[in-house]
């Protein structure tokens, strides 16, 4: 008796889970029948970068009335293709997509345009299939204006480390291509470690404890992103170094503003997410209502310091 | 001890009791067809089949080791060696394709044959070892391609991860093996013997069963199918990526326990891992078809794994059945 009252309890359990879900769901699928419906595929929604990336998806999509239903890759291929396939079958009118990885997101793309729906890729590009616009920073320009403000920062002179992203991604090669075209050009900056750290905060602050006890020297370090700069500004504050070296970061994520504003991180680059997130949906909208719309849509980049924090 | 230890007399309660993610599966389809217009079509039904079937044949694969007793943490990892090897073999080595293919198995089975051997040769726990062998596979893998994805794949390979005739091959792939293996494990020596270790190990080994060369056997196929699903996996993204696959041992795990098999040994089978992979799925896909938040997506698979989990060990509390190894 006890245990047929539990079994009717779960079953009521995972009723009452998916169904008021899945109700709020469906309010939002029945709003308008007509609009456009846009899907948007996140690489992944544990990373403040792009869940700013979609916020500005969002707003935009709600300000121009048109329901945008997005997908979190959790940073897998797998699901990543699995969850676009999903988009499909809901019968979205266009695809943005922010691939996991270039090539891996080829077959998708290439499954879209068999379906006729147009695809635009945000911040990574894809290595295959037809893609209408590809909405994204110029990170060579990026690396570079952050190898300038840290070359000029330690007075062009002395050793400094590079903690780059995820090998492979377009985003890790192009910061590090602009970064290190203008460290190579410089004859007393010696670029004396350069390790990945995968994009990652904990990984940034194992790396560079790593870098820290070979190098002695260090007069700085450029990060590819946030996440790793922030973990290697614990590492050498746990080492009582940090006051000896300049911070250079990228992206411009909440907690490096805070680090920018509070004096521990010297300088980010900011790309902006939310842009990205907000051209994607608009340049989506004006491709479906038949304007013409260019194949490479840049979006601007700014070096944050302190003085000028508080505008972000 | 076996599956069907409790065969009597046709009773639906009995029906119940083995098959109760069955009834999860088909109450979260009813739920989903009654809520998406777009669930219950044919299209996506073939998009459910074809986006667990990687999934599932990793997850057979793993039910092994698990009958045993054991586990395998190193799939994972080895679904992203091998496919990274597939990949370097066809584009790099121009090797033909299934010459590739049987290297690639052979080698999944062997790395995994090594799991085994290590584990009984040293007696150590299967958790620990193939821990350690999911970071060495990881390593190797990152090892070789460098940290970069490989592309250009030839499509006489892609074609494994794609459709002929509107039906995924990678389904195709499963069905084959989901035969293969059940006649292993309900026809051969090997499969009595290996439910047999998985329920009390000394009374198998006083039995006269070479419990080693059985342990050794079920890792293998857990590595084997690693490799298969790797091979599945480069072809679905016609690429290899040597991040693919993190935390997919967890999944197979979790398909596993869905499907009514115990990570104590001795019992379940690989019909009920085909259900857990399946429902996964179709969880997956459902969600997302209703357009719910990603965040909230996680929390509800985890609550209906916990759900499903309770409904499975109390109707075989309450059917009599020994729920010694669900408890343990």
């Amino acid at each position: 008796m006890k245990r047929t009252v539990l079994c009717i309890l779960v079953t009521a359990l995972m009723g009452g889970l998916v169904l008021p879900a899945a109700a709020a769901g469906r309010g939002e699928k029945e709003a308008d029948s007509t609009a456009p419906v846009l899907g948007l595929s996140v690489s992944t929604l544990n990373n403040m970068f792009f869940v700013t990336l979609r916020d500005g998806a969002q707003e935009a999509a709600r300000e121009l009335g048109v329901q945008l239903l997005v997908v979190d890759s959790q940073d897998d291929p797998t699901r990543e293709a699995s969850n676009i396939q999903d988009l499909l079958q809901r019968g979205v009118s266009a695809l943005l997509i922010n691939p996991t990885d270039s090539d891996a997101i080829a077959p998708s793309v290439h499954r879209a345009n068999q379906s006729g729906v147009p695809v635009f890729t945000i911040d990574r590009g894809a290595h295959g299939g037809t893609v209408v616009s590809h909405i994204a920073s110029d990170n060579v320009a990026g690396g570079s204006l952050a190898a300038e403000y840290l070359l000029q920062k330690i007075g062009g002179t002395g050793e400094i480390a590079e903690l780059q992203g995820i090998p492979g991604t377009s985003a890790a090669r192009d910061r590090g291509a602009g970064f290190n075209s203008v460290v190579s050009g410089s004859a007393h900056v010696r670029l004396v470690a350069a390790q990945t750290a995968n994009f990652n905060r904990t990984e940034g602050l194992d790396v560079f404890q790593n870098i820290l006890q070979a190098q002695t020297n260090l007069k700085g370090v450029f990060a590819h992103n946030d996440e790793m700069i922030l973990g290697a500004i614990q590492a050498a504050e746990a080492a009582g170094r940090a006051r000896d070296m300049i911070f250079v970061g990228f992206d411009a994520v909440e907690d490096a503003l805070t680090a920018v504003a509070d004096g521990k991180l010297h300088a980010t680059v900011a790309q902006k997410p939310a842009e990205m997130g907000r051209l994607g949906v608009i340049t989506a909208l004006n491709y479906l209502a038949g304007k013409p719309v260019e194949s490479s849509i840049p979006v601007d980049l700014q070096l944050v310091t302190a003085e000028n924090v508080d505008h972000f | 001890m076996g599956i069907d230890s409790t065969h009597r007399r046709f009773s639906w309660k009995g029906a119940l009791a083995r098959h109760s993610s069955a009834l999860i599966f088909l109450f979260l389809f009813a739920c989903f067809s009654l809520l998406s217009g777009r669930f219950l079509r044919i299209g996506n039904v073939v998009n459910i089949l074809e986006q667990s079937s990687l999934l599932a044949v990793v997850a057979i694969g793993i039910t092994f080791p698990i009958i045993t007793g054991g586990i395998d943490l190193s799939v994972g990892s080895l679904v992203a060696l091998c496919g990274a090897l597939a990949a370097g073999l066809v584009t790099g080595h121009a090797v033909p394709v299934p010459l590739a293919i049987a290297m690639v198995l052979a080698l999944g089975a062997l790395l995994g044959g090594i799991n085994g051997f290590i584990i009984v040769a040293g007696r150590f726990q299967p958790f620990v070892v193939t821990l350690a062998t999911m970071a060495i596979t990881r390593g190797a893998t990152l090892v070789y391609t460098q940290g970069r994805p490989i592309s250009g794949i030839p499509a006489s390979f892609t074609f494994l991860g794609d459709r002929v005739a509107g039906i995924p091959v990678s389904l195709l792939i499963l069905l084959i093996i989901l035969i293969l293996f059940q006649g292993l494990l309900r026809f051969t020596p090997f499969g009595a013997h290996l439910y047999a270790l998985g329920g009390n190990e000394e009374t198998a080994r006083l039995a006269g069963i070479s419990v080693h060369w059985i342990k050794i056997g079920a890792y293998s196929i857990s590595g084997g199918m690693a490799a298969l699903g790797g091979i599945i996996l480069t072809a679905r993204l016609w690429s290899a990526q040597p991040q693919a696959a993190v935390g997919l041992e967890l999944q197979t795990i979790a398909a596993a326990v869905l499907g009514g098999v115990s990570l104590a040994g001795g019992s379940g089978g690989l019909a009920g891992t085909l259900l857990g992979a399946l429902l996964m799925g179709t969880l997956a896909n459902g969600l997302n078809l209703l357009g719910i938040s990603s965040y909230l997506q996680q929390v509800i698979i985890g609550a209906i794994f916990i759900a499903a989990v309770m409904l499975d060990l109390w109707t075989k509390e309450r059917h009599g059945e020994s729920s010694q190894g669900a408890l343990s």
